[in-house]
C-alpha cells in the first residue's frame, strides 16, 4: 500500500472551501465509528452510506448493525439504540474491531446504552446532538446535562453539535434529514471525497423526486461545511486504489445470492431471527431466476417440503436458526437414511431455547453434526466471511447432490447483518444444477446399489421409468425394501458412513496463518476468523510464536490437522460457545465441559486441546482474543 | 359419468396391450393383518391406477408412519414412506417441484389428526392438487392399541384403561371448518363400490381431495364398526347428480339416503357434525378454489444463461466500482 499516494489524492480531490488554519490531520490505520439514534432516524442508512463511500475509495470496511430488541422502542430510551458500527481501515478489514473510537449520537440516552454495553473506547470522541440542552421539558434537559457532564468527567471527548438547528435551514423535517447531515460531517472528518458522497446520496434516493435528492445534497453539504467551519478534528485513513469491482452486501444477502447461483430452486423456510432476512431477499428475487421461497406452516414442514422437492427434483434448501434447526433434526435423519440431497442453512444465534434471538453465538456445531437420533452422518461446513456466505451454498449443493446426503451450512448473527466488500463473483454455468434426470433405469439396477468402497449410489427420481421403489426412513435393503435383519441394517449404516469418508478424501488442508511451528496454535471456525487472525498478528508483532488455523469443514475434517497440531507446544480453540472456566471452583479435568470444536479435536486427535470462549452475544474483539492468547502463553 | 360396476369388475381385456394392468401397481406383498380394512383401500387405489392408466413412474404415494402408511410399499409406483405426521408437507414439496406427477397421500388418524394435525390444516389451505386418504381406524395399531384422537369417548385401550376421557375429534367437521377447502368425502372400507367411486372422484378433483375412510382394525378393535355395518340407522348415503351415484343393489343396503348437493357447504357441515348418523358420500366439492401451485411461479424452463443474466443484474445493484 502506498500511503503517501493515497493521501495526496485525497487532498487533491477536496474541493470544498477550506477554513483558515485547517486543523492537523491525524493519520490512522483504522477507526471504529458508530452512528446511533432512536429507531427511524436513519442512522442505519447514514452508516451504510458512509461505509459504501469508504469502500469505493478503496478502504477496507466491516459494518455491523446495531438493532434494538423491540420493533419500536420508546424514543430516547437506553435500550433503544439503533444504528450502525463501521470499521474503516487501510487494509482488508475482516472483523468489527474493538470498542468504538468515534460515536455520533442523536440523543444522550441511546449513547448511554452504548456506553453501558461497553461499546466505547476509553476517551472515545463523541459528537452529540445538543438540542436536548434547550428542550422545553426540564426533565429532558436535566437528563441531557447530567449525562453529558458524566461522560466528560469520565474522560470522553464530547463535542456538542447543534445538528437539528443547522438542518432546519434546509428542511422542515430535520428528524428525517439529519442522517445526511451526519454523513456530510463524517465525510469531512475522514477527508472523504464529497463527490463520492453526492453519488451515494443520489443512489440512496434514486427512486425519490429531484426535490428530495436536492434537499439531501444540501443537508450533506451543510454537515460537511459545518465540520469545516467549527471542528478541529480531521482523520485520514490511507486507502489503496482498487482495480476490481466489489460487491457490498450483508452476509444474509450474500447467502441468498449464493443460493440463487447454486442452482437450487426451492427454499422452504419459517420465519426466525436472524435467518429471516436472507429469505426476505430471496422471496423478492428468487422467482426472477426461476426459483421460489415457500413459507411453510412451521420449521418441520419447511424441512419436509424441501425434502419432498429434493426427492422429486433438484436439491432444495431450508434456512433457519438454532431453534428451527432443532425442530428439523428428525427430518434431517430421514434425509440421511433415505439419502436425499438437502441443504440446511443455520444462521446461528444465542441459545439454548429462545436464548438471544438477535445476537451471535456459535452454539450449534454439535447439533449440526450429531443432532438427531441414531447414526446420521452428514457434512457440516461453516462460513467465515461474507464472501463464504456466497460461495458455500454453491459448494453445499454440489456435495449434497454428489453424495446424496444432507449438508449443513453454518453462519451466524454476526455474518448475517455485517457487510464486508468482496470481489464481484464471475458466475459460472457449472454452478447451476443439471436438469432433473428422467432417463429410464436399466433393468436390474436397484435404488440403493451402494458402491462397496465409497457407499455412493445413483439416486432414482420420480418420472424415471423402471426406477419405481418406495423410499423409506426404515432400515432398508438395496431395493429399498423394509428390512429388519441384522446384516442389512449394518450394511446401510456402513455405506452411509463410508460416503463421508469418500467425501473427506476430497478435502484439502486449510493453510496455517502465521508460523508453521511455535508455542501456540489457535483453532477457530465460522465468523471469528478475521478476529482470530488479527489477534494472532498482534501477538506475532509482539514477538510471540503463535499461529492460527481456521476450519471450513467441521464434519468431516480434512486429513493432516493432527499433524499440524504436533508442531505447536499448545493448542487452543477460540469460540463463541460455552466452555467451562477452569478457574471455577468445581471445574476440574474430569468434569470440564469443553467448547464444541475443542470436544471434537480432543476426541479425534487425542491432543490436550484447551479452549477459550466468550458467550456474550457480541462478536469477539481482537483485543480480547489477543489477551486470551497472551494469558494462555503465560499460564501454559 | 363414472360407472361403479366397471370399477367392481374392471375388464383388463378392455385395455390396450401396451397398457398398465393391475399387476403393474403391485409392490411387495401386503403385511397387514388378515381382514384389515387397509387391504380394501389398497385394492381401491390399485384399481384406480389401472382404470386411469396412470404411468407408475409418474405416480407417487406419500405416507407418514402407522399401519396406513405402509401402503406405498405395496404399490408398484414411486413411494415415499416419510416420518410420523409429515406426509403432507413432503407431498407438497413433491407437487410444487413436479406438477406433472400424480400425488397421493395415505395417512392414519394418529398420523394426520394428532402428530401431523398442524400440517393437515395447512395442507387443506394450500389446496394443492393431490388425493389424501385418511385411514381412520380410531386406534393406534402399529404401536399396539393406544387411544387415538378419533377414538370414541370411553374406548378402552392400553393408554385409556378406564375408557377414553374425551369426545373424539371429528375429521370431517374439522376439515369442513377450514377455509379454502375444496373436496371432502367420507367412505367406509366395507362398501368397496362406494369407496372406489369416491376415490375416483377425488382423483379427478382439481385441488386437495380429502377422503376420510372408516377402516376396520380386526386385531385391536374387532367389532368396533359393527354398529355401522349392521345398524341401518347409523349411516346416511349421500347421492347426487354432482356427487355419488350408486347402483340399486348397493343403495338398498342403506335405509337412509339423502340427495345432497356437494356445493351446499352448510348442509355438508350439518351432515358432518351428526355423529348419530354418519354420512357416506361426497360432502363437499368446489373445483374453483385456488390451488397453491397455480399462484406460485413454476421452477421449470429457465435456461442457465437466463438465470445468469438475471443474477448479473442483481449483482449490478450491489456493485461498488473503484472510484475513478
Amino acid at each position: 500500500m502506498n500511503d503517501s499516494t493515497a493521501l495526496s489524492e485525497l487532498n487533491h480531490e477536496q474541493s470544498s472551501p477550506v477554513v483558515a488554519g485547517e486543523p492537523q490531520v491525524q493519520r490512522l490505520r483504522d477507526h471504529v465509528i458508530e452512528i446511533i439514534s432512536d429507531s427511524g432516524e436513519g442512522a442505519q442508512k447514514c452508516g451504510q452510506s458512509f461505509a459504501s463511500i469508504a469502500a469505493k475509495s478503496g478502504h477496507g470496511i466491516w459494518t455491523v448493525e446495531i438493532i434494538p430488541a423491540e420493533i419500536e422502542p420508546p424514543a430516547r430510551s437506553i435500550e433503544g439504540a439503533s444504528g450502525n458500527r463501521i470499521r474503516v481501515g487501510s487494509f482488508d478489514v475482516a472483523n468489527g474491531g474493538d470498542e468504538a473510537d468515534l460515536v455520533v449520537a442523536l440523543n444522550e440516552q441511546v449513547l448511554l446504552g452504548r456506553v453501558r454495553a461497553g461499546a466505547l473506547k476509553t476517551g472515545c470522541i463523541i459528537l452529540l446532538e445538543t438540542k436536548w440542552r434547550h428542550h422545553q421539558d426540564p426533565s429532558i434537559v436535566a437528563a441531557y446535562t447530567s449525562t453529558h457532564d458524566k461522560l466528560v468527567a469520565d474522560g470522553y471527548r464530547v463535542y456538542e453539535i447543534p445538528m437539528e438547528q443547522v438542518c432546519l435551514q434546509h428542511t422542515s423535517t430535520p428528524q428525517r434529514g439529519k442522517n445526511m447531515f451526519v454523513l456530510g460531517m463524517l465525510n469531512r472528518l475522514y477527508g472523504q471525497d464529497l463527490k463520492l458522497a453526492r453519488e451515494q446520496v443520489a443512489f440512496t434516493f434514486r427512486s425519490k423526486s429531484a426535490d428530495i435528492v436536492d434537499r439531501n445534497y444540501k443537508l450533506l453539504e451543510a454537515g460537511y461545511d459545518w465540520v469545516g467551519d467549527n471542528l478541529d478534528l480531521r482523520f485520514e485513513i490511507p486507502s489503496a486504489k482498487r482495480e476490481q469491482a466489489q460487491i457490498v452486501v450483508s452476509g444474509n444477502t450474500s447467502l441468498a445470492l449464493g443460493i440463487m447461483a447454486s442452482g437450487m430452486e426451492i427454499c422452504a423456510m419459517y420465519p426466525i431471527t436472524p435467518a429471516t432476512s436472507a429469505s426476505h431477499y430471496l422471496s423478492e428475487m428468487f422467482e426472477s431466476v426461476g426459483g421460489l421461497v415457500h413459507q411453510a406452516e412451521d420449521e418441520i414442514a419447511a424441512c419436509a417440503f424441501a425434502i419432498g422437492a429434493s426427492y422429486a427434483g433438484k436439491c432444495a434448501v431450508t434456512i433457519t436458526s438454532g431453534p428451527g434447526m432443532a425442530l428439523k433434526q428428525e427430518l434431517i435423519g430421514l434425509a440421511t437414511m433415505a439419502e436425499i440431497p438437502l441443504v440446511i442453512v443455520n444462521v446461528q444465534r444465542g441459545g439454548p431455547s429462545t436464548g438471544l434471538p438477535t445476537k451471535v453465538e456459535q452454539g450449534d456445531l454439535l447439533q449440526a453434526i450429531f443432532g438427531t437420533h441414531g447414526d446420521a452422518p452428514r457434512v457440516v461446513l461453516a462460513a467465515a466471511t461474507i464472501e463464504d456466505c456466497f460461495y458455500l451454498p454453491i459448494t453445499a449443493r454440489k456435495i449434497a447432490e454428489a453424495f446424496n446426503l444432507p449438508v449443513v451450512l453454518l453462519t451466524d448473527a454476526n455474518l448475517a447483518t455485517a457487510q464486508q466488500p468482496f470481489a464481484r463473483p464471475r458466475l459460472r454455468k457449472d454452478w447451476f444444477a443439471a436438469p432433473v434426470d428422467q432417463s429410464a433405469i436399466p433393468e436390474g439396477e436397484a435404488p440403493y446399489d451402494w458402491d462397496r468402497t465409497t457407499g455412493l449410489h445413483r439416486r432414482f427420481t420420480p418420472g424415471q421409468p423402471g426406477g419405481m421403489h418406495t423410499l423409506t426412513g426404515l432400515a432398508h435393503d438395496r431395493k429399498s425394501r423394509v428390512a429388519y435383519d441384522p446384516a442389512t441394517n449394518e450394511e446401510g449404516l456402513r455405506h452411509r458412513s463410508l460416503k463421508l469418508a469418500a467425501f473427506q478424501k476430497t478435502l484439502t488442508l486449510p493453510e496455517v496463518y502465521g508460523d508453521v511451528d511455535g508455542d501456540l496454535l489457535v483453532i477457530g471456525w465460522g465468523s471469528t476468523k478475521g478476529v482470530i487472525e488479527e489477534a494472532v498478528e498482534q501477538l506475532r508483532a509482539e514477538g510471540q510464536a503463535v499461529a492460527s488455523l481456521h476450519l471450513t469443514y467441521l464434519q468431516p475434517m480434512a486429513s493432516g490437522i493432527g499433524d499440524i497440531m504436533k508442531h505447536y507446544r499448545q493448542v487452543m480453540t477460540v469460540e463463541m460457545n460455552w466452555g467451562d472456566r477452569v478457574d471455577d471452583e468445581l471445574i476440574d479435568m474430569e468434569n470440564r465441559r469443553y467448547s464444541s470444536l475443542a470436544w471434537l479435536l480432543r476426541a479425534r486427535y487425542l491432543v490436550d486441546v484447551d479452549c477459550w470462549t466468550e458467550v456474550q452475544g457480541q462478536p469477539l474483539k481482537p483485543r480480547s482474543v489477543a489477551r486470551a492468547i497472551r494469558n494462555k502463553l503465560t499460564r501454559g | 359419468m363414472f360407472d361403479p360396476i366397471k370399477v367392481l369388475s374392471p375388464s383388463v381385456s378392455d385395455l390396450d396391450d401396451e397398457a398398465y394392468s393391475l399387476d403393474d401397481f403391485e409392490g411387495v406383498d401386503s403385511r397387514w393383518c388378515h381382514r384389515c380394512g387397509n387391504n380394501a383401500i389398497l385394492t381401491a387405489v390399485q384399481k384406480l391406477c389401472a382404470e386411469e392408466q396412470l404411468a407408475p413412474e409418474k405416480t407417487v404415494f406419500v405416507s407418514g408412519i402407522g399401519c396406513s402408511s405402509r401402503l406405498p410399499h405395496y404399490m408398484g409406483t414411486y413411494g415415499f414412506h416419510a416420518l410420523h405426521g409429515r406426509a403432507l408437507p413432503v407431498a407438497e414439496g413433491i407437487k410444487i417441484r413436479r406438477p406433472d406427477l400424480h400425488v397421493f397421500v395415505t395417512t392414519g388418524d394418529g398420523d394426520c389428526c394428532s402428530i401431523g394435525a398442524g400440517h393437515w390444516l395447512h395442507a387443506i389451505r394450500y389446496n394443492m392438487n393431490m388425493t389424501v386418504l385418511l385411514h381412520d381406524n380410531q386406534i393406534y395399531g402399529l404401536t399396539k392399541k393406544q387411544v387415538s384422537p378419533t377414538s370414541p369417548r370411553g374406548l378402552v385401550s392400553n393408554t385409556s384403561p378406564h375408557g377414553a376421557h374425551l369426545e373424539p375429534l371429528n375429521p370431517l367437521a374439522a376439515t369442513l371448518g377450514m377455509s379454502n377447502i375444496s373436496f371432502v368425502a367420507h367412505a367406509v372400507d366395507w362398501v368397496p363400490s362406494v369407496l372406489c367411486d369416491i376415490i375416483k372422484q377425488a382423483f379427478h378433483h382439481r385441488g386437495l381431495a380429502f377422503v376420510c375412510i372408516m377402516q376396520r382394525c380386526p386385531n385391536y378393535l374387532p367389532d368396533h364398526f359393527e354398529e355401522y355395518i349392521k345398524d341401518p340407522e347409523r349411516m346416511v348415503l349421500l347421492t347426487h347428480a354432482q356427487g355419488l351415484q350408486v347402483e340399486d343393489a348397493v343403495a338398498k343396503r342403506f335405509k337412509h339416503r339423502e340427495e345432497h348437493d356437494p356445493r351446499d357447504i352448510d348442509r355438508a357441515r350439518e351432515l358432518a357434525n351428526n355423529r348419530e348418523r354418519v354420512p357416506l358420500g361426497i360432502l363437499y366439492r368446489n373445483p374453483d378454489v385456488l390451488c397453491y401451485e397455480d399462484v406460485r411461479a413454476g421452477v421449470e424452463h429457465m435456461s442457465v444463461s437466463d438465470k445468469i443474466s438475471a443474477l448479473e443484474r442483481e449483482f449490478d445493484k450491489f456493485t461498488v466500482q473503484p472510484a475513478s
